[in-house]
């Protein structure tokens, strides 16, 4: 035999083996604790799966939005599993972007996932993404310092008890401040809180007619209510705090009130992280006179592009990662408190998981009061809850945001920003044909 | 003759280069020792300097997450390659340019020039369906090419402006000696131009180094390189401020270890055709 047919027939066999080996699935996800620990957990999928290889794109949150959407957009078959908000779920599903979850594994059980949740993450009765976590918002205070102060929270506050809570809570010479909110600009940095805190207000962003309704009373009693309160009883530089920075803020005890994303509970009542773990208290988002805690709603969910080849081995994959196994893996490797929350009830029927989570039944009851098919009191076209879900939200809320990071910063007056968030919304709904 | 200067100007310019020196630097500095701080230490207020529980943690933590070496190759042949594919298109451009200019040369070189005022992202989709339809997408041979195209304007510029002032007698003498086009560029132009062409490598592997629009819009797993790694470690929920900084330590460790080594022709490259 010679050289050369030797060295033929081992290429050829590496070749055939190469075949019969792996299908490689490519997952894009986000950077967060938890994505984090899925890729930790990894092995015991591919362990399961040995045909399956995985490769790993984490991204920062908005760099994963745009390159995702590029390339599902185009069709460009770069990633067979894609980390996607709630917000671009219904809108991805819509345009046939997306594969329906029909062939997750038999032991996937659906019907455990939260309601709201489900409804978040399905399109015309089917489901598009399978939920990794949710989240809603509540409002975090610091339990020794309203006792210092003399104030109770309740479980159910409104606006004004927790101004009145706020300031009482503030002292400046020790740089405590009573209440941090987010003020950066971005639709899903200060416009989440801010539709959120619209909603609790009864204002809503469009009537019946996609007419803008920034010129309405609720938007300036909000508006007006949340600048306010965050001179009197906020950081200073608020205008340029977003979610991490307010963490930070919170995490060090130079805040009372923190109103944000319920997967922060996790992190400050850490005490590894968190200097006032022992000291936190939860209630529900705040009402402003109508009985609406804001419908926050949240979730990271797994899905599938329809360009992919691999569909089969990524519904395996998607399967392994969001079902009830995967919650008792984490919790068995790393502890219940580190158990991806907020999207299936038997988490929360679970004993275990919730002497080891303090927030757990705020969390469930915030997630349960979220209703994003009737976010605010009054009759609207859309869907959402801190968000409207039409692909142009993305540019107006970020623009909406800038006027009202703006206004909270001092350099424009509260009627300013409507008026300028009024105008440009309706500019760039009438070019977006909702408007006729 | 220079003029005298009084020792106490002398030790005044001093401290106000060193302190902007210092302040220009301070953030890399920062970066650098955040990457040894705890999580918690990282966001301490008031903010830790040097006496804190130093960590190799986050290095620890960012190894056993992504692989490192796969990220620093990309970025090095991504960054070379562009630079010497480009240097290839551009010796004879600037040669043309700079030696037979015609009265359209100053119009083409703004032209070139003109080609970078536009937003990148103008042409992500169009590139991007080009790249999906050539099979380029995710491949370091795309990244070259692309960084090539973009980075190729400022080399051309550059080299233009350093030719210019090689006087264009020495290439005639070396035309009436019989040497031909290509021995002329190849044999006496390059030589003389050397340390211009150096700085301008220097300079435009930096640049690609550091380009982060295409580099993270092009790549999924294969090609990334550094900046998608970089990438990785940022995230609006949740405090990854240590592993961030320990990542962008890692990530600008090569290039600043040849920036130092080099400094002198990038001085040089940075400021030619500025005294004149």
């Amino acid at each position: 035999m010679s050289f050369r047919t030797l060295l033929l027939g081992a290429v050829s066999t590496l070749a055939l083996a190469g075949l019969a080996h792996a299908e490689t699935l490519t997952i894009a996800t986000v950077n967060n604790g938890d994505m984090v620990r899925m890729q930790k957990l990894a092995e015991d999928f591919t362990k399961k799966n040995p045909d399956i290889q995985l490769e790993w794109v984490t991204l920062e949150e908005n760099v994963l939005r745009q390159r995702v959407t590029t390339d599902i957009a185009t069709k460009g078959g770069q990633y067979d599993v894609m980390t996607i908000g709630t917000y671009e779920v219904p809108i991805w599903a819509k345009q046939g972007w997306l594969l329906p979850l029909d062939g997750l594994a038999s032991d996937y059980d659906a019907d455990d996932l939260l309601p709201a949740i489900k409804d978040a993450v399905s399109y015309e009765g089917k489901l598009y993404a399978s939920p990794f976590y949710g989240e809603s918002a509540m409002v975090m205070y610091r339990k020794d310092l309203a006792e210092k102060a003399g104030v109770t929270i309740p479980e159910k506050p409104t606006w004004d008890q927790i101004a009145e809570a706020a300031k009482k809570m503030t002292d400046k010479s020790t740089e405590t401040y009573g209440i941090c909110l987010r003020g950066k600009a971005g639709w899903g940095e200060n416009m989440a809180l801010l539709t959120a805190m619209a909603n609790s207000f009864g204002a809503r962003w469009f009537d019946e007619k996609w007419t803008p309704q920034f010129d309405q009373p609720e938007w300036k009693k909000a508006l007006t209510f949340y600048t306010d309160l965050m001179k009197e009883a906020g950081p200073a530089g608020a205008s340029s705090n977003g979610f991490n920075e307010n963490l930070a803020l919170f995490q060090t005890g130079k805040c009372g009130i923190w109103i944000d994303a319920t997967v922060a509970a996790s992190f400050v009542t850490n005490p590894k992280e968190s200097k006032v773990a022992d000291q936190v208290g939860f209630a529900l988002f705040p009402t402003g006179g109508v009985e609406n805690h804001g419908n926050w709603l949240w979730a990271w969910n797994l899905g599938i592009p329809a360009g992919t080849q691999k569909a089969e081995a990524a519904q395996k994959f998607v399967s392994w990662a969001t079902d009830k196994a995967y919650t008792e893996l984490v919790a068995s490797k790393e502890g219940w408190a580190n158990v991806p929350p907020g999207t299936r009830k038997s988490l929360y029927a679970n004993p275990e998981y919730e002497k080891a989570a303090p927030f757990a039944k705020i969390t469930l009851q915030a997630m349960n009061a979220a209703d994003t098919s009737k976010p605010t009191v009054k009759p609207v076209p859309y869907t959402g809850g801190q968000f409207v879900a039409v692909p142009e939200f993305q540019g107006i809320g970020t623009a909406v945001g800038q006027q009202f990071s703006a206004a909270l910063a001092g350099s424009i007056k509260v009627d300013q920003a409507l008026q300028s968030a009024q105008q440009l919304t309706t500019r760039e709904m009438t070019k977006g044909g909702y408007i006729k | 003759m220079a003029r005298a200067v009084k020792t106490r100007t002398k030790l005044t310019f001093t401290i106000i280069g060193w302190t902007i020196g210092f302040l220009i630097f301070f953030p890399i500095l920062w970066t650098f020792l955040t990457s040894f701080k705890s999580e918690g230490t990282a966001i301490a207020t008031p903010p830790q300097f040097l006496f804190f529980d130093w960590t190799l943690e986050n290095y620890h933590e960012v190894q056993s997450r992504s692989d490192y070496g796969k990220h620093v190759m990309n970025s090095i042949v991504i960054s070379v390659g562009s630079t010497l594919l480009g240097l290839l298109l551009a010796i004879p451009a600037a040669w043309a340019m700079a030696f037979s200019p015609t009265k359209r040369t100053k119009d083409i070189l703004m032209w070139m020039l003109s080609t970078k005022m536009m937003p990148a992202v103008g042409v992500l989709v169009p590139l991007y369906l080009i790249f999906r339809d050539w099979g380029l997408l995710d491949t370091r041979i795309g990244l070259v090419a692309v960084l090539t195209m973009i980075n190729l304007p400022i080399i051309v510029w550059m080299l233009y402006t350093y030719f210019k002032e090689i006087p264009g007698e020495i290439l005639e003498a070396a035309r009436m000696d019989g040497a031909s086009l290509a021995k002329e560029i190849v044999y006496v132009l390059t030589p003389m131009a050397v340390p211009g062409i150096a700085s301008t490598m220097l300079l435009n592997i930096i640049l690609a180094w550091n380009e982060a629009f295409w580099t993270l819009n092009l790549t999924a797993a294969n090609a990334a390189p550094l900046t998608a790694f970089i990438a990785s470690y940022s995230s609006p929920e949740g405090l990854f401020w240590a592993k961030l900084s320990a990542a962008s330590t890692m990530a600008i460790a090569p290039i600043l270890v040849m920036g130092w080594f080099s400094q002198k022709q990038l001085v040089r490259g940075l400021t030619f055709g500025a005294v004149k």
